[in-house]
């Protein structure tokens, strides 16, 4: 099972592309707020991360993720199920 | 005190910066009559419509016109109650029974509206631990029906049939799944590959809903949409419509050949807790159904239509939202909502109607002129349209 860091290095990687501003990345950093990501471009980043891990992070659960951290978490929790 | 509209400000800012360019409002404009379902008058002028989703022409049709009339003499002009107290008379049961003659299907339920019938369907087939798998693109009305549920969303890239099928493969094999797919997507005018994605679903365990609202009467052999063309429509276990597009009145239904169908009718609210449509809007609703089943001409004419716009436009050198024509939705894609209501209003300066389309409701925040064809649409119309095309284009520098 992959540990916090390697989701965390993971979910990094997949960012880069969308991170259009290079805004450095850590827990706190916000999707809307620091990346300035619009809705489509958080369906193309959710569909990328669920593809990476295999999963499936429901609309549901997007609403109550707003930073990288909380994402990695959400990860975390959504591969151990 | 908090100011709750506070919230908006942002899009009166927005409005009032686009009104500043002296463009007129696109969103209050006011037909003052209307001569037939392609010509009516604005502010004074004979425009040719061509954004009304008034697919076979039905709003003037006189057997369609003649049943109103009657049924607003023998049963008044509202029934002022709910489908199951009060609100049921003999047209209401007649508009299901032409439904169900229309798609050959067991069961068909009206509601208020079309916006209902997704609202009540979705919110009440999909609950607690169930998942609602839809395409990215879909309709306010999906959305809404998802949010009032209390179901789990998952959404899709647009018609992208391995997208949606690597999703249903993560779900839980024994959770209930409901996938909510367009046959026909109204802003660009795109059709879904239903075939493969209505596969999909069934080779993962899924029920399958289709919204037809803008293929119904037009697409398929007797119009029941593209489910139908492409050969799926028995493997559907849900289809959604409107009378608000071909049918030319108001109203929304489901039908289906699910044995324990009926049982919706005490379970969905958005049918419970609302009026019944007038008698006389039911009876123009299955007097028009009936006669869509025997329009086949027609069809043949709004196809033909259809593509001569497409070419036409693409031609001028327009950027269309589809390679061809797929539906009797045409998309002009503009730059932006500045030059998009520049275009509109030069548009309706030269006598032409059609949709300024703009973010939210559009995919991937585009600015569109959406035109959609009608069955009455003369070919000498269609000549006269692209030219409006053209000068207004020229006009505002978009060609």
């Amino acid at each position: 099972m992959a540990s916090r860091e390697e989701i965390m290095a993971k979910v990094e990687t997949l960012i880069g592309p969308f991170n259009n501003k290079g805004v450095e990345l850590k827990d706190d950093t916000t999707f809307a707020g620091d990346l300035e990501w619009d809705s489509l471009t958080v369906m193309d980043f959710v569909a990328a991360v669920e593809d990476e891990f295999d999963i499936i992070i429901t609309m549901n659960m997007q609403a109550e993720i707003e930073n990288v951290g909380q994402l990695a978490d959400a990860v975390a929790k959504l591969m151990d199920n | 005190m908090t100011d709750l509209l506070s919230k908006f400000d942002p899009l009166i800012q927005e409005r009032e910066t686009l009104l500043a360019t002296g463009v007129k409002d696109p969103f209050s404009l006011v037909m003052e009559e209307v001569k037939s379902p392609t010509v009516a008058m604005c502010n004074g002028k004979e425009t040719i419509l061509l954004g009304t989703y008034n697919y076979m022409g039905m709003t003037f049709d006189d057997d369609v016109q003649q049943a109103g009339l009657q049924a607003l003499k023998d049963f008044g002009s509202g029934t002022t109650g709910s489908r199951v107290l009060n609100g049921t008379y003999s047209p209401h049961k007649d508009c299901e029974e032409a439904l169900k003659e229309f798609y050959a299907m067991d069961h068909a339920m009206v509601f208020s509206t079309g916006y209902q019938a997704n609202l009540g369907i979705i919110s009440t087939l999909a609950g607690k631990g169930d998942y609602v798998i839809l395409d990215i693109d879909s309709h306010a009305s999906i959305y809404d029906g998802c949010a009032m549920g209390n179901a789990e969303i998952v959404a899709f890239r647009h018609n992208d049939v391995e997208a949606l099928e690597k999703r249903l493969k993560r779900l839980p094999a024994d959770a209930g799944k409901l996938v909510v797919l367009e046959g026909v997507y109204s802003m660009l005018g795109d059709v879904a590959p239903l075939k493969e994605m209505i596969r999909v679903c069934k080779e993962n365990g899924a029920m399958t809903l289709v919204d037809e609202a803008h293929s119904m009467g037009f697409i398929g052999e007797n119009g029941r949409g593209v489910g139908e063309d492409q050969g799926v429509i028995d493997d559907v276990d849900f289809i959604i419509g409107t009378f608000s597009k071909s049918v030319g009145t108001v109203g929304g239904f489901c039908v289906s050949n699910h044995p324990k169908f009926e049982i919706m009718r005490l379970v969905c609210r958005p049918y419970v807790f609302t009026a019944s449509l007038p008698p006389s809007v039911m009876a123009t609703a299955s007097t028009s159904i009936r006669k869509l089943m025997h329009s086949g001409n027609k069809r043949a004419h709004l196809w033909e239509n259809s593509k001569k716009l497409h070419k036409g436009l693409r031609d001028l050198g327009f950027e269309l939202g589809t390679s061809e024509a797929q539906s009797a939705i045409i998309a002009v894609i503009m730059p932006d909502l500045e030059r998009g209501a520049m275009m509109w209003q030069a548009l309706l300066a030269e006598g032409l109607y059609v949709n300024l389309a703009r973010p939210p409701a559009t995919p991937a925040n585009m600015t569109l002129l959406r035109c959609s064809l009608c069955a009455e649409h003369t070919t000498e119309q269609v000549d006269q349209i692209l030219g409006m095309f053209e000068a207004a284009g020229k006009a505002v520098g978009a060609i």
